[in-house]
C-alpha cells in the first residue's frame, strides 16, 4: 500500500499545482472541454428532437440513435477524428476534441428529448390544441414541461460521458485531455513512479465525474416541479469506450 | 514493418487490411474473449447479487447504490485505478469491464423476474411447486427476454469499453486503433479497421443474443423490443 501513502504525498506536493500541467491549469481545461461540446450538442440535439416528437415523425431514426450509439466505441472516435485531423496537417489539440465529443454527447440528447415528448400523454396535447393553442405552444407550453424530466436525464448522461471521454483525448496529445493527461503520462513510465500519477489522474477524473453527476442532479432538482421528480435511467456507459 | 502511410495516401488502404486478416482476426478473437469473460462472470455475480436482493427492497437499494458508482466510473479511470495494484495484466482489464455489467443484468433481472403475473406465481404454488423450482422452472424462463435485453445491453457496451483497455494492453481491436496512432508516422487505416471491427462486433454479439433469446422462449412468437 506503499503507492497509496506516495499518492497522498503527491496530492499534497505544492508542484503539482502550479503551473501548465499543475491541477488547476488541468481542471481548467478538462472543465472547458466538457462544457463546450455539452452546450454545442444540445442546441444541435434538442430542437429537432422535440419538432421531431411533437410531429411524430422519424420514429425508427430516433430508435436507431441510442442503439448506434451505444455500439460506437468513444475512444475509436476520438482517435479517428484526431487522425483525421493530423493527416491534414492540421494540428489536433481543442476543436477537433470538442467535435468528437459532440458526436458523442449527440445520442443520449436526442433520444431523451424525443422520448420526453413522444411520451406525454395524448389526452393533455388534446386538450391544449382543443384549448386553441397553436402547435408550437402546444409543444413549448406543454409537451416540453412534462418533458423535462426525460430530457434533463439525457443532458445528464451526455455531460457524464463527455467529462469522462475528455481524459481520452490525452491518448493523442498532452497538449489537451484535462486529467487525462496524468494517467496517460503515467502509463508512459509506469516502471519509474508512473503509477502514482496514474492513480492521482484516475482518482481526479473519477472525482469529477462524480461531481458532474451530483451537481447536474441538484440543477435537474432546482429545476424540476416537485410533482415531476428526476428520472434515473440507466446512464449510458461512461467513458466509454 | 509494414512502411508507414504516406500523406497522399488514400485513408483506408484495403492491401493491407488484405494482408493483415491474420493480424486482425488475432484482435478480434482477444476482443471476444475479453468481452466473453467479463460477460460472464458479470452474469454470474449478477445472478447472485438478483436472487440475494429479489425479496427485499432495501437489499436492492444497496446493490444498485453501488452497482451505480461503478457505472459512473470513467473507464479509463477504472482502468489506471487497478494498474499500480495488478500491474498491466488481464486481471487489471476484466476487473472493470465486470464491474460495468453489473448495473445493466441486476436491474434486467430483478425487473424481470418482478414483472412475472402474480396470477402466474400463485398457480404454480398451487400446482405445490417449491420456491426453488417456481424461480428457475417458472419465473427465469418468463423473465428470460428482460434478461436477454439486459444481455444486449451489457455485451454492447462492453465490447466498446475493452478498446480502452488497449492503453493497459488488452484492448483486441482497441490495440488496433492505439497502435495505428503510435506509429511514427500515423497510420489511420488500422485506427478505422479497430473501431469499425468494435462496431461490427457489437452488432453481431447483439444480434446473436436476440437470436439466443428466440430459440429459448418459442413460446414468445411476437418480436421483442428491448
Amino acid at each position: 500500500m506503499e503507492v497509496l501513502a506516495e499518492t497522498v504525498r503527491w496530492f499534497l506536493d505544492g508542484a503539482n499545482w502550479a503551473g501548465r500541467n499543475g491541477i488547476p491549469a488541468r481542471l481548467l481545461q478538462h472543465l472547458l472541454l466538457s462544457a463546450v461540446p455539452s452546450v454545442i450538442a444540445a442546441a444541435l440535439a434538442i430542437p429537432p428532437a422535440l419538432w421531431l416528437a411533437h410531429r411524430r415523425r422519424a420514429e425508427f431514426f430516433a430508435n436507431a440513435v441510442v442503439n448506434v450509439g451505444r455500439a460506437v466505441p468513444s475512444f475509436g472516435v476520438v482517435v479517428l477524428l484526431a487522425v483525421f485531423w493530423i493527416t491534414r496537417g492540421w494540428d489536433f489539440a481543442f476543436w477537433p476534441l470538442v467535435v468528437a465529443l459532440v458526436l458523442l454527447a449527440v445520442p443520449p440528447m436526442f433520444t431523451n428529448a424525443y422520448a420526453g415528448v413522444a411520451d406525454v400523454d395524448p389526452a393533455l396535447v388534446e386538450a391544449a390544441r382543443g384549448m386553441g393553442l397553436t402547435e408550437r405552444q402546444v409543444l413549448i407550453d406543454v409537451e416540453l414541461p412534462a418533458a423535462l424530466p426525460v430530457l434533463l436525464a439525457g443532458v445528464r448522461i451526455a455531460i457524464v460521458q463527455v467529462v469522462a471521454t475528455v481524459a481520452l483525448g490525452a491518448v493523442v496529445t498532452s497538449r489537451t485531455g484535462g486529467f487525462g493527461v496524468y494517467i496517460v503520462n503515467g502509463f508512459a513510465r509506469l516502471r519509474d513512479g508512473g503509477d502514482v500519477v496514474v492513480l492521482a489522474g484516475a482518482i481526479l477524473v473519477a472525482l469529477l465525474t462524480l461531481a458532474t453527476e451530483r451537481g447536474f442532479g441538484l440543477v435537474e432538482r432546482a429545476v424540476l416541479p416537485r410533482s415531476l421528480p428526476a428520472v434515473h435511467l440507466p446512464a449510458q456507459p461512461p467513458s466509454h469506450g | 514493418m509494414i512502411p508507414p502511410a504516406q500523406s497522399a495516401a488514400p485513408f483506408v488502404r484495403w492491401d493491407w487490411i488484405g494482408r493483415h486478416l491474420d493480424d486482425i482476426w488475432e484482435a478480434t478473437v482477444e476482443h471476444l474473449t475479453l468481452t466473453g469473460l467479463a460477460v460472464g462472470i458479470g452474469l454470474a455475480i449478477s445472478l447472485a447479487l438478483s436472487l440475494w436482493s429479489l425479496r427485499s427492497a432495501r437489499r436492492f437499494a444497496v446493490v444498485t447504490s453501488v452497482a451505480s458508482v461503478l457505472y459512473s466510473l470513467p473507464s479509463l479511470s477504472a482502468f489506471a485505478l487497478l494498474v499500480p495494484f495488478f500491474g498491466l495484466t488481464r486481471t487489471t482489464a476484466v476487473v472493470p469491464l465486470v464491474s460495468y455489467t453489473l448495473l445493466i443484468l441486476v436491474r434486467n433481472i430483478v425487473t424481470g423476474i418482478r414483472a412475472v403475473d402474480p396470477a402466474v406465481r400463485e398457480a404454480a404454488i398451487g400446482m405445490g411447486y417449491t420456491r426453488a423450482a417456481l424461480l428457475w422452472r417458472i419465473e427465469m424462463p418468463l423473465a428470460l427476454p428482460v434478461i436477454v435485453a439486459g444481455l444486449r445491453i451489457a455485451t454492447v457496451t462492453v465490447v466498446g469499453l475493452v478498446t480502452v483497455a488497449s492503453l493497459i494492453g488488452y484492448g483486441g481491436l482497441g490495440g488496433l486503433i492505439l497502435s495505428g496512432l503510435r506509429r511514427s508516422i500515423i497510420f489511420p487505416t488500422e485506427i478505422v479497421v479497430g473501431t469499425v471491427g468494435a462496431i461490427l462486433l457489437a452488432a453481431v454479439l447483439d444480434g446473436a443474443l436476440l437470436l439466443l433469446q428466440r430459440l429459448l422462449t418459442p413460446w414468445r412468437r411476437a418480436a421483442q423490443g428491448v
